[in-house]
């Protein structure tokens, strides 16, 4: 069961001490599917994103990415993912291609290969042009282009954003939102994507609404409507964390 | 994963350091300006107030310039060392360090590329510095300088090392200052970079004993002898031993289940 499954969580818990961050979660993403992971502030998503990144040690429970178990087969497993995270991680004063170029490296591929991706890539996201400009010159819009580029050019299976729209413009904002819900539909990218927005969910979006390290609801929209009775998305996440 | 894989991360890696040092004109001038003041200024100053003795790997008496010229050394990659921690727990703050650690290869092969990065980087500072001081009339054999060449990598680890430990125990930026107050200023003072360890120990045999033991000792004397085209045994052994044991305890403080990040608290 878990082979057909790009992301698996089994009864995942972690604790800072005697502060517990996430209790029993488990979920699964299958390939192509968008998953939304909703919560307000601590509610133990940046915790999930350390624990399936591997820079915090699952102690209880189990991850599987692509089937490998990402404490047993953490390479294997780390090779399968792209990660944006919520904080600009390019160097900035290092240029758009040398950026890139630095992360194909640390995936192992080849010149060509490298170059080869690194062009269709930002042709896709429209900045090839600005391929030698210095990080530094760019806006924050253009900056998650590049980002969500290199979290692509090895390949993934599973692409992990963290609140990736935070601090950008309206249009940037949906720019990306569909960018990425693009990928979603063509290539069966399976993605999961930490969110508290609500107006960045699609309506074939499965959600999960997690809140004090639980997980209250999951499922696709239309689930957790019906399990909230409400009719608006926005409405069932503050019933579900209000609830609490 | 192959061999190719690893040799693409490695140069990768170094290849970033050395570009932005080599881009950042400030940091290259600061990190030389740092040894230059003490040699210039303040082993002038010094000169007259200080008597050495004819003691290995000299042969003759020596100007205190002469003296203190390996210690300068040893103090760039002390300082080029915790400069790689202060990186390293700032690019762990804003994220950057995040890109590395969940690329698919071993921990201990990021870390240990990270750290010959540094060490690359310091040893360009060091020969830069040397050729300054070349011209300051303060000259090693010829063969020295080839010869200083694998010390400076040896004690560059251990340094490194030290700093990537340091790193470890960290988390915020701001708690830095006590590593310059209790890090770096009781191991450059209390070492042979300024004095020779029998100067120490005719003031305070407790002081003898300290630096005697300080690592950092032990690397300014594996630099002073291979500067003059000798080997110093016991610092080579003990800068090794150092190296191993500052290599291992920053591997472990970077594990995820063994590592200090989780037991300090995490994002939220």
């Amino acid at each position: 069961m878990s082979a057909t499954n790009t992301l698996l969580i089994e009864a995942l818990s972690f604790a800072y001490g005697d502060k517990k961050a996430l209790n029993n979660v488990s979920f699964a993403i299958r390939p192509g599917e968008c998953m939304v992971l909703l919560g307000p502030n601590g509610a133990g998503k940046s915790t999930l994103f350390s624990l399936i990144t591997r820079l915090y040690d699952t102690r209880q429970g189990r991850i599987e990415l692509c089937g490998f178990d990402i404490k047993k087969h953490t390479r294997h497993a780390l090779a399968k993912l792209g990660v944006v995270f919520q904080q600009t991680t390019l160097d900035m004063d290092l240029t758009v291609l040398q950026n890139l170029r630095y992360h194909t490296a640390l995936h192992g591929l080849g010149r060509s290969v490298a170059n080869q991706r690194i062009q269709q890539e930002l042709e896709r996201l429209n900045m090839y042009e600005r391929r030698h400009e210095k990080v530094r010159q760019l806006n924050g819009g253009h900056r998650r282009r590049v980002e969500i580029a290199r979290s692509l050019l090895h390949k993934p299976a599973l692409l992990l954003l963290d609140e990736p729209t935070v601090g950008l413009d309206v249009p940037s904002r949906h720019a990306l939102v569909e960018y990425v819900h693009q990928l979603v539909c063509e290539e069966q990218l399976s993605v999961l994507w930490a969110s508290h927005l609500i107006d960045e969910i699609y309506p074939e979006d499965h959600v999960i609404v997690l809140h004090k390290g639980q997980i209250r609801a999951k499922g696709s929209v239309a689930d957790v409507l019906a399990l909230t009775q409400t009719s608006q998305i926005k409405d069932a996440f503050t019933k579900l964390t209000e609830a609490a | 994963m192959n061999i190719l894989h690893y040799w693409r991360a490695l140069w990768g890696i170094v290849w970033r350091e050395l570009f932005r040092f080599v881009t950042q004109r400030e940091r290259f001038i600061s990190a030389l300006v740092r040894p230059l003041v003490w040699l210039f200024v303040f082993a002038a100053g010094f000169r007259s107030a200080l008597g050495l003795a004819i003691s290995p790997p000299y042969e003759t008496y020596i100007l205190y310039e002469v003296y203190i010229t390996p210690g300068l050394c040893g103090m760039i990659q002390l300082f080029n060392g915790m400069q790689s921690s202060l990186s390293m727990v700032y690019d762990r703050e804003m994220g950057s360090m995040r890109v590395l650690m969940v690329c698919p290869l071993p921990r201990w092969f990021l870390l240990l590329s990270k750290l010959l990065a540094g060490v690359g980087v310091s040893v360009l500072q060091v020969y830069v510095f040397l050729a300054v001081a070349w011209f300051y009339d303060i000259k090693a054999p010829w063969l020295g300088y080839a010869y200083v060449l694998p010390a400076l990598l040896l004690s560059g680890l251990m340094l490194g090392a030290l700093g990537l430990l340091l790193s470890s125990f960290i988390k915020q930026l701001e708690n830095f200052a006590g590593v310059m107050n209790f890090v770096i200023f009781p191991m450059f003072f209390m070492s042979t970079a300024l004095y020779p360890l029998w100067k120490l120990q005719e003031s305070s045999v407790f002081l003898h004993n300290l630096a005697q033991y300080n690592p950092f000792s032990q690397a300014v004397e594996l630099i002073r002898f291979a500067l003059y085209g000798q080997l110093n045994q016991h610092a080579l052994y003990y800068t090794l031993v150092a190296f191993i044991v500052f290599m291992v305890s920053a591997i472990i403080g970077y594990t995820p289940s063994k590592g200090m990040m989780v037991k300090k608290g995490g994002p939220g």
